[in-house]
């Protein structure tokens, strides 16, 4: 059975939506350019901060939570058997 | 008309617990969805103030005592009853809506408690009551997580009792109001509390029991007991620094926890366990900013958490009760409304401008940089970007998205479209006019949560968090496991501990009893050599031999009486 694939899971359309995002996230950047934003403590004044810490602090919480993984993860049966 | 309303409004739900039972049909269906909505009205009537007292020993309760903080949470407790019930109405179960109206009507009576012996009592009411609704999912799983479940609260409840006894002791009040976690009694209370708010170590009730709950069980669990939990922390502990780091713990904590999760309502799980973290750093900070933000959490968190979980309960129970994200996956051709619902949810969990969470949570994190907390401040940022993380996308990614399972859905019927799209108005609704939100909070409002920098602000973190969630998804491949937490203790070596003590008192029993019955019977033979049927005791004696010794008898005598 051949079935058209839906719109969203072409692969021309997440490579527009990926375009899009990269667009997206410039934008998000350069608009700081656009006001003066008001700063209460250092680091949140620096160009840039929230993007920056919003994806690192993604990045280490991921990498963070493998690592536990490694040691917390067990199988689904694990309370069930003796 | 009634002016005011002078009986505990919670009396409305029980009574409709008590009639669901004898009714079918439209009904039922007519007088369920009626009786939240009365409550809705009575809690509204109520005056502020103490308007009703009850003898009992030698205490005077003061079971109606309603303020703004009350009026709060009763009010969005019971329009979560309402819109739970919608939700739930072609629930099979006869049990699940009237366990989940005493389990509400609980909440409510918590919020108008005046006095912490009528507090206690509600409290313990919303124990059992949300048991049995677990309990409604009808399974063996689910069964065996509800005598967990009630097992810790019922921990919790006696933790809260021994201090509720101690303060009275104390201070000779029963009065429910602002304490200082100073003494033992105290510490006990605020214990009690915060092992219902899912407060480490005591977390891993929550996602242990409510994802065994019922496709609708579910929804109402999530609302009422880590929300009444913060409820009587902003009533009996504001400012408690203490609960900034025991929040910041939760946020982090369930932020972990969900991302290593594969079950999706697990996953939601855990989010409540970081949300309700937000809402208790709020409280520890303890200005009237954060006061309010935190109350003003809870709202919007009730109805975007139970719009998620509305969103997974219709894929429950259109797909016959496949829950792991492994097996899901591309529902979003088959049930794109659901997707949209869930999706709707995600962004106000993420606190996305013009949504809810957006002008609740904003609140917190402005009182931290108010108060130069720089590292809370840092904290909730990273927290921020991490509730994106592992609900605002983990969650619609994993379940609607992702690849195609092959699970071919319908989308649910008509009535859970409808409270889906009544709750996911309310997220919109209340992030873009947050202004009858802020009416209604305990403190007046002066925070503009819209401003230029908020909001570029708030998109950076989140859009970034993003892409930093594409670009590590091979790192976060699913897998079929579970996590261990603190029940581990309880569930894995408590159970080993006392296996091992019955298998060795066994064998020292059986040892004992061995020994014993070896001496018993080395102690029967011996007997039973003299005394048995040869035995030497047991002899037949010739006639002879007797008249011998009679002669011997007789010629002894004859000896002494001679002498």
């Amino acid at each position: 059975m051949v079935d058209e694939k839906h719109w969203l899971e072409r692969p021309e359309t997440i490579a527009k939506l990926w375009r899009g995002g990269w667009v997206l996230l410039a934008l998000l950047l350069g608009a700081e350019f656009g006001y003066h934003p008001h700063a209460y403590f250092t680091v949140d004044g620096w160009f840039g901060f929230h993007a920056f810490y919003g994806f690192s602090a993604c990045v280490a919480m991921v990498l963070g939570a493998k690592l536990l993984g490694v040691y917390l993860k067990r199988g689904e049966d694990y309370y069930d058997r003796d | 008309m009634i002016e005011a309303v002078t009986f505990p409004p919670a009396l409305i739900l029980f009574a409709g617990a008590i009639a669901l039972p004898f009714l079918v049909g439209v009904a039922r269906q007519v007088v369920a969805l009626a009786v939240p909505l009365l409550t809705l009205w009575a809690v509204w009537l109520v005056p502020d103030g103490n308007v009703m007292t009850l003898p009992f020993m030698e205490y005077l309760l003061t079971p109606v005592e309603g303020d703004r903080l009350s009026r709060l949470f009763a009010t969005i407790f019971t329009i979560m009853t309402f819109t739970g019930t919608l939700f739930g109405l072609r629930q099979g179960s006869k049990l699940e809506l009237p366990a989940a109206f005493v389990y509400a009507g609980g909440a409510v009576g918590v919020t108008f408690a005046g006095d912490m012996i009528t507090m206690f009592l509600f409290w313990e009411i919303m124990a059992v009551a949300s048991t049995a609704v677990i309990w409604s999912a009808g399974s063996a799983a689910a069964y065996r997580a509800s005598m967990r479940y009630i097992l810790m609260h019922l921990f919790g409840g006696v933790v809260l009792m021994a201090g509720i006894v101690g303060h009275v002791m104390q201070t000779g009040s029963i009065e429910f109001g602002p304490m200082q976690a100073d003494n033992l009694a105290t510490w006990m209370i605020l214990v009690g509390f915060l092992i219902n708010a899912g407060a480490p170590p005591f977390s891993s009730w929550l996602p242990d029991a409510y994802p065994e709950a019922s496709w609708s069980g579910m929804v109402f669990l999530s609302a009422f007991t880590t929300k009444t939990a913060v409820y009587v922390l902003l009533r009996g502990f504001p400012g408690s620094e203490i609960l900034i780091p025991i929040g910041t713990y939760m946020i982090f904590y369930g932020i972990i926890y969900a991302l290593l999760e594969n079950d999706m309502r697990r996953i939601l799980s855990y989010s409540i366990i970081n949300q309700v973290g937000f809402m208790v750093v709020g409280i520890g900070i303890g200005t009237e900013l954060t006061l309010n933000g935190a109350a003003a959490h809870a709202f919007t968190h009730i109805i975007y958490k139970a719009l998620l979980l509305m969103s997974a309960g219709s894929v429950l129970l259109m797909t016959g009760g496949v829950r792991r994200c492994t097996d899901l996956g591309g529902l979003f051709k088959c049930m794109p409304y659901t997707a949209l619902m869930g999706i709707v949810g995600a962004l106000a969990i993420s606190s996305f401008p013009f949504t809810s969470g957006f002008i609740s949570k904003s609140m917190i994190a402005q009182g931290a940089a108010d108060q130069h907390m720089l590292w809370v401040w840092m904290g909730l940022a990273a927290a921020s970007a991490g509730v994106f993380l592992h609900a605002g996308i983990k969650y619609p990614w994993y379940v609607f998205f992702q690849k195609d399972s092959g699970l071919r859905p319908s989308e649910p019927p008509w009535s859970m479209k409808l409270s889906m799209s009544l709750f996911a108005a309310l997220c919109i609704g209340l992030g873009v006019y947050p202004d009858p939100l802020y009416a209604i909070l305990p403190y007046p409002v002066d925070y503009v949560p819209y401003t230029t920098g908020h909001v570029v602000a708030m998109l950076q973190l989140l859009l970034f968090s993003g892409l930093a969630f594409f670009v590590m998804l091979p790192y976060m491949k699913r897998t079929l496991t579970i996590t261990l937490d603190f029940d581990w203790l309880y569930r894995k070596l408590f159970r080993i501990a006392a296996r091992e003590l019955v298998d060795r008192s066994a064998t020292a029993h059986a040892a004992a009893f061995e020994d014993g019955e070896k001496r018993l019977t080395q102690l029967v033979a011996r007997i039973f050599r003299s005394h048995g049927p040869h035995g030497i005791l047991a002899r037949t004696w010739p006639t002879g031999s007797m008249v011998l010794w009679a002669a011997v008898l007789l010629a002894l005598s004859l000896v002494f009486s001679y002498q």
